[in-house]
């Protein structure tokens, strides 16, 4: 009996050490497993325009990014080396942001994309549940949200999760 | 808010005397105690005009977004419900976050488009899932949280029941007799010379 004040301590600390290594920034997306929503959006820098179906058949990335995102600016060049690589295809979401701002950070920092699309208003941001931008989306053959992940593309990420995935997916 | 703009004036111009006592002080090499007294003073304001202006945001809601009274109010009960997923304790109706915007725009459209509540909480949840409802459904996931403050409730009362009868317990077995009581005062008797040469 003396020695459950000590335990309901103990089961307390527990508790409170799991909840140092959570990440309450990082919410669990309800898209994993689901269709990656369709959409119809002009194409930065050039006339015509995208729709993910086009991409059926392959797995690419979904990069939401803007210029006016610091965390964007931190992930940019590990972007462009990975586009160097010609590992996977991946699209840039402009979300939020000016054509003339885009198109000038692409210029000054490298385009790491194979087409960037414009959202100006948020409206596919939204429809793909974003909420804090940079967030890669890795999506499969069948059109699927495999993978997402929120904040700035880290070269851990990207070696332990995304690529062995996108390796995984092609097998 | 004018209330609190004028507050901050005060605490701008508070800053501003600081600086100058400071700066006079300095320069005509008085003692450094007065230059540390004006120091303080100095981060005091700074201090209270940090907690002025970290309470600003928390307690408005945002600005209304359509002149209609009627829509805007079932727009901001909505967005009440709603949690906002840049500043996380806040809900959609009490953010300036720009997603917080878009997003009871979103709520404004649909309602117009003549969707229903519980249509607008299922297109939420479906984009942002269940972490955007401030009022977590009850399901097999949130048993604990809905549960949980019950179990620990029915602990305690179980605690301090077993807790109570243990007292009781004791009670009746610390009933002294006769004797011992004379054998107490013998021995209280016995020490009370040791108690006056102390004190």
């Amino acid at each position: 009996m003396k020695r459950i004040p000590l335990i309901v301590f103990a089961i307390l600390v527990a508790f409170l050490l799991i909840g140092l290594t959570l990440k309450p920034k990082e919410i669990p997306s309800p898209f994993i497993g689901k269709q990656a929503p369709s959409f119809n959006l002009n194409i930065l820098n050039q006339t015509g325009n995208f729709e993910p179906k086009s991409m059926l058949g392959q797995v690419w990335l979904l990069n939401v990014w803007a210029s006016w995102c610091t965390s964007c600016r931190e992930e940019h060049p590990l972007l462009v080396e990975l586009s160097k690589q010609k590992l996977v295809p991946m699209i840039g979401l402009n979300y939020k942001d000016q054509d003339v701002a885009a198109a000038k950070w692409l210029r000054d920092l490298g385009d790491p994309y194979d087409l960037s699309v414009i959202d100006a208003k948020g409206r596919v941001g939204i429809d793909y549940g974003v909420y804090g931008v940079p967030e890669t989306f890795v999506i499969d053959q069948t059109g699927k949200i495999v993978h997402k992940h929120i904040g700035p593309l880290t070269p851990a990420a990207l070696n332990k999760d995304i690529l062995p995935l996108i390796t995984k997916l092609r097998s | 808010m004018i209330v609190l703009n004028l507050t901050k004036f005060k605490l701008i111009a508070l800053h501003l005397v600081a600086f100058k006592q400071i700066s006079f002080h300095i320069f005509s090499q008085r003692k450094m105690t007065a230059v540390l007294s004006k120091l303080s003073l100095l981060s005091v304001a700074t201090f209270l005009s940090m907690a002025a202006l970290a309470q600003s945001p928390t307690n408005i809601i945002a600005q209304p977004l359509v002149k209609d009274p009627v829509l805007e109010a079932k727009v901001m009960e909505i967005s009440k419900d709603l949690r906002c997923l840049v500043c996380q304790n806040e809900t959609i109706a009490g953010s300036h976050a720009d997603l917080a915007v878009d997003l009871r725009q979103q709520v404004k459209e649909q309602l117009e488009a003549g969707k229903t509540q519980s249509e607008i909480m299922q297109y939420m949840v479906d984009r942002y899932g269940d972490f955007i409802l401030y009022n977590p459904r009850i399901k097999s996931s949130t048993l604990v949280l809905w549960g949980g403050p019950f179990v620990l409730m029915l602990l305690g009362f179980w605690a301090l029941r077993a807790h109570v009868k243990q007292q009781n317990k004791l009670e009746t077995l610390v009933v002294l007799d006769q004797q011992d009581l004379s054998q107490a005062r013998a021995m209280l008797e016995a020490q009370a010379p040791f108690k006056k040469d102390i004190g």
